[in-house]
């Protein structure tokens, strides 16, 4: 089933010349782990804010063409009811987070959404939990280090339960273990509870072994869409300055000029060393 | 020249950031700090322009101690790049930007007019001259930063963070631009968690934990060190990972770069 339908999508910001996004159509199905990259400027960011309804109704400006999420028509509802399907995560976690402790930022969504009082601790309580962060459920936001900081906006994003999780480079600030643990967090999400992902990131060395979708964004348009291994393998992917995985690029160049072929292409550090392995050994 | 000796700093909140940091950096070298969030990778460089003074210890800048010298002083020698640009900009166009530490610092009009223009130049911004650097894209606002900080030609630059939010290409250009930069005899300090991108560079690296230097080496030796990586939260280079997997098959295992992989395996499997 198609958790995100958009078709013909374009959208301008107010007194923009040009359409930042234009001429949008996809399909994610639930369940799907996305990856979304492209050229800074490319329009990821203003997609993602059509998901959660931002566009239009904060930014207004003008969208054109259809968008559906969890079936609702975006243009037609409202930002408080799309925020309860689709939470979405900002790059600097400093933006998100103003309450006095960790609890009460994760509970501010809930609260805000009505939740009755027992089953916003039941729900704050698993968040917490999820990502890691029970233990710092007293301290202030403002007291914690970067890593710890994205974790709590991630916790309150995912107490209120949403279908879809949008994430705009989640761990750009972080250090590669911090990021390594936050992208762990994200997966177990996606694989225990059926949680759809969206991801926007650059640094595919880490992050493209969890997807199953790679969407890939040029001048607004929306240039390379489909399995990763594909995606990532294309030619195109790399004339565009993508940053694609060493193992990958590795394995082109190895194909090229050695001849080493398999049929699954290679994303991960592992799965290039069993191919290597496989190929030393004769 | 930097000479930073057993150096420890305290904030006026009562956090110990640096726990006794030496290090000397010469002139011409091209350093890559790394390490954790919240080593103490930017209160150290911060040393090196005097914006922070030594609680205990010494930093001398070519011989000068920075306790006795003023930071307006100092910047001369060293410019500093912040991570977020916002912090740094304020001015109305790119150009009044550029020109502004040039002008306080006391250059000529003909002076300083013809370094902006070089400078802008050098970072592909000449077409923004007269726009606002608010107007400008994050990656764009990061070189007006550069630019303002280059137009005064300090010895020593100190970037904080440069690829953060730059994507693949926007990274190869600044890669390139730093090597220039090094290769005119600059010297250049980048602060960065960005492993790939430091794998690309292979400058001299030095490994940041808890307020101390950990590891301090060349690139394919620190950043083929897994116990000291992992102290300071830093995942090895993905090249790297791979020849780690590899190593019962008695290939090298400080492999970082993706043309040193690329020669060493056609070597053993042959070409086509």
């Amino acid at each position: 089933m198609a958790v995100i339908k958009a078709k013909g999508l374009t959208y301008t910001y107010p007194n923009a010349t040009k359409p930042a996004i234009q001429e949008i159509s996809l399909k994610i199905e639930k369940g799907e782990f996305v990856i979304l990259t492209g050229p800074s400027g490319c329009g990821k960011t203003t997609l993602c804010r059509c998901l959660n309804g931002l566009i239009p109704h904060f930014y207004q400006g003008d969208l054109e063409g259809e968008i559906q999420v969890v079936g609702l028509d975006v243009a037609d509802t409202p930002i408080h009811k799309l925020a309860s399907h689709v939470g979405l995560v900002f790059q600097n976690p400093e933006n998100q987070l103003f309450a006095l402790s960790v609890e009460k930022d994760v509970a501010f969504g809930l609260e805000n959404l009505g939740v009755p009082r027992e089953k916003m601790r039941k729900q704050v309580d698993w968040a917490l939990e999820i990502a890691g962060i029970y233990d710092l459920r007293e301290r202030a936001p403002h007291e914690l280090s970067g890593g710890q900081q994205q974790r709590v906006t991630i916790a309150s994003i995912i107490a209120m339960h949403p279908e879809i999780m949008v994430l705009d480079e989640p761990t750009s600030f972080l250090d590669p273990l911090g990021a390594q643990k936050i992208f762990k967090v994200i997966d177990e999400l996606n694989k225990s509870l059926g949680m759809t992902v969206i991801l926007v990131e650059h640094r595919l060395d880490l992050a493209a072994r969890y997807a199953n979708h790679v969407i890939v964004m040029d001048k607004g348009e929306i240039v390379l869409d489909g399995d990763p291994r594909t995606v990532l393998n294309s030619q195109k992917a790399r004339l565009l300055g993508v940053g694609i995985p060493k193992a990958t690029r590795l394995y082109q160049i190895l194909k090229e000029e050695n001849g080493l072929s398999t049929e699954k292409v290679p994303v991960t550090a592992d799965e290039i060393a069993v191919l290597l392995r496989e190929v030393l050994k004769t | 020249m930097i000479e930073v000796e057993d150096v420890h700093f305290t904030y006026p909140i009562g956090v110990e950031a640096l726990k006794g940091v030496s290090l000397t950096i010469k002139d011409g070298e091209f350093i890559a700090i790394m390490g954790q969030n919240g080593a103490g990778k930017t209160t150290l460089i911060k040393h090196f322009n005097g914006l922070l003074k030594p609680t205990k210890g010494e930093v001398l800048v070519d011989g000068v101690n920075t306790k006795n010298t003023s930071v307006a002083k100092l910047a001369r020698n060293v410019g500093f790049v912040f991570q977020n640009p916002d912090n740094q900009l304020f001015c109305e166009t790119v150009e009044e930007e550029v020109a502004f530490a040039l002008k306080n610092f006391g250059f000529k009009e003909t002076t300083w007019k013809k370094r902006v223009t070089w400078a802008l130049n050098l970072l592909g911004l000449t077409e923004y001259r007269k726009t606002s650097p608010f107007m400008l894209s994050g990656g764009e606002r990061k070189r007006v930063a550069l630019a303002s900080v280059l137009a005064w030609n300090p010895k020593v630059v100190a970037m904080d963070e440069p690829t953060i939010g730059q994507d693949y290409q926007q990274k190869e250009i600044l890669r390139q631009f730093i090597i220039q930069l090094n290769t005119q005899g600059k010297t250049v300090v980048v602060v960065t968690h960005d492993v790939e991108f430091v794998a690309e560079c292979n400058p001299r690296v030095i490994l940041m934990s808890e307020g101390k230097i950990v590891a301090d080496g060349v690139g394919n030796k620190v950043l083929t060190d897994v116990d000291r990586l992992t102290q300071a939260s830093i995942v090895p280079p993905q090249i790297t990972q791979i020849f780690m997997r590899l190593a019962d098959f008695g290939l090298p295992v400080d492999v970082i770069d993706i043309y040193e992989a690329r020669e060493i395996l056609l070597k053993r499997l042959g070409k086509k």
